[in-house]
């Protein structure tokens, strides 16, 4: 008999439920088991913390300033289609 | 689970709610040009634990997000309209990065993202007097940016790079052969090789520029598809609503790309760390 059938989960599924779990998609019956097993697993506790990690290592790309010949060529085109006039419209 | 009920875990698209650009990226995997069949193709691990224990899950999560704009949306389309460049300014310093980011998602190229995302600031100054607050500017202006990608992508089909074009197998979040096999008389299906625990690395090595790289690579590694969800939701901080509602995605498909990148760039990550050993 394995686990599935015992109403538990095994560590490889719980690594497919894992983002269902960060997102708070699981039911509830379905947290309690992940829950329960994170109690009594090293393996899968290590595994969300290092998912935890990767997302907020995911989350420092962001950092990144718009580089200024862009910023430029994009404030020339803004000052272009302002004086084309007609396309603005009154608020 | 209602989330494979009609997901195709491949590329996470249900068959009848084509996404927009996400089509378009699928068709990029078959060099034939035909779309990948979106049904049929469910995990092994997916299909067992539809038969298990794991059910039912809870339909709230399912229904179609509404964003509307906000009244610092409405603020800038107003000073916009009146021609005040600092509005523009401040929409292109929040903004830029991520459109090209997300238009690399379609083109493959940096440099032709970038063209498309400075095309598409003059698309949303023309289309600004059809600005109508249904939704918020964020995804009005990215609805923009997505179409003109799109667009550019096909128009270059034929100049996108291989890398992309290798279609995301059917490989489960995590190497089957770190568990225990199915013949383990008491422990199937766990850890045979945990994962190594990453706080006993040096929290210098954590921030490293070379750990930072190995993530963006891996990043550029996945699927379109996962890419572009990942990068809205873990590098520009957007709430999955919000990816649903622009990518045209239900919550259950944008949970499987999202997952599914997740799990890879953590493997990554995982390879990069043991590999470098704790220094």
């Amino acid at each position: 008999m394995n686990d599935h059938d015992r109403g538990e989960l095994t560590c490889r599924e719980m690594v497919e439920l894992i983002t269902d779990y960060l997102e708070g998609a699981l039911s509830e019956g379905d947290r309690a088991l992940f829950d329960e097993h994170l109690t009594r697993c090293d393996g899968c506790d290590g595994y969300l913390e290092q998912m935890r990690t990767t997302i907020v290592m995911v989350g420092r790309l962001s950092a990144e300033p718009v580089p200024a010949d862009v910023h430029r060529r994009l404030l020339h085109a803004f000052r272009g289609w302002k004086r084309a006039g007609g396309e603005i419209p009154s608020a | 689970m209602r989330w494979t009920a009609s997901t195709c875990n491949t590329c996470g698209l249900t068959a009848t709610e084509p996404a927009m650009g996400l089509i378009d990226v699928t068709a990029t995997a078959h060099p034939t040009g035909r779309l990948r069949p979106a049904r049929g193709r469910r995990r092994p691990e997916r299909r067992a634990l539809r038969r298990g224990s794991v059910s039912a899950m809870p339909t709230p999560t399912e229904q179609p997000p509404s964003y509307e704009a906000s009244p610092d949306d409405l603020r800038l389309v107003k000073a916009l309209r009146n021609g005040d460049e600092s509005a523009f300014a401040e929409l292109v310093d929040r903004h830029h990065a991520a459109m090209v980011r997300l238009a690399t998602s379609y083109v493959r190229s940096r440099a032709v993202a970038e063209e498309v995302t400075q095309e598409a600031w003059l698309g949303v100054l023309q289309s600004l007097p059809r600005f109508e607050g249904r939704s918020s500017l964020r995804t009005w202006i990215f609805r923009i940016l997505a179409n003109q990608a799109k667009t550019r992508a096909e128009r270059e089909r034929r100049t996108v790079p291989f890398s992309s074009l290798t279609p995301d197998g059917e490989r489960p979040s995590v190497d089957p052969s770190r568990f225990l096999g199915a013949d383990h008389p008491a422990n199937a299906g766990h850890w045979a090789s945990p994962p190594r625990r990453w706080e006993e690395q040096p929290e210098t090595s954590l921030l490293s520029g070379e750990a930072t790289a190995v993530v963006l690579a891996a990043i550029d590694e996945l699927p379109a598809a996962q890419r572009e969800v990942i990068t809205l939701r873990d590098v520009d901080g957007w709430s999955s609503a919000e990816v649903c509602d622009l990518l045209g995605l239900t919550e259950g498909n944008q949970r499987v790309l999202l997952h599914r990148g997740r799990s890879k760039v953590r493997a990554k990550l995982e390879s990069y760390y043991d590999e470098t050993g704790a220094r």
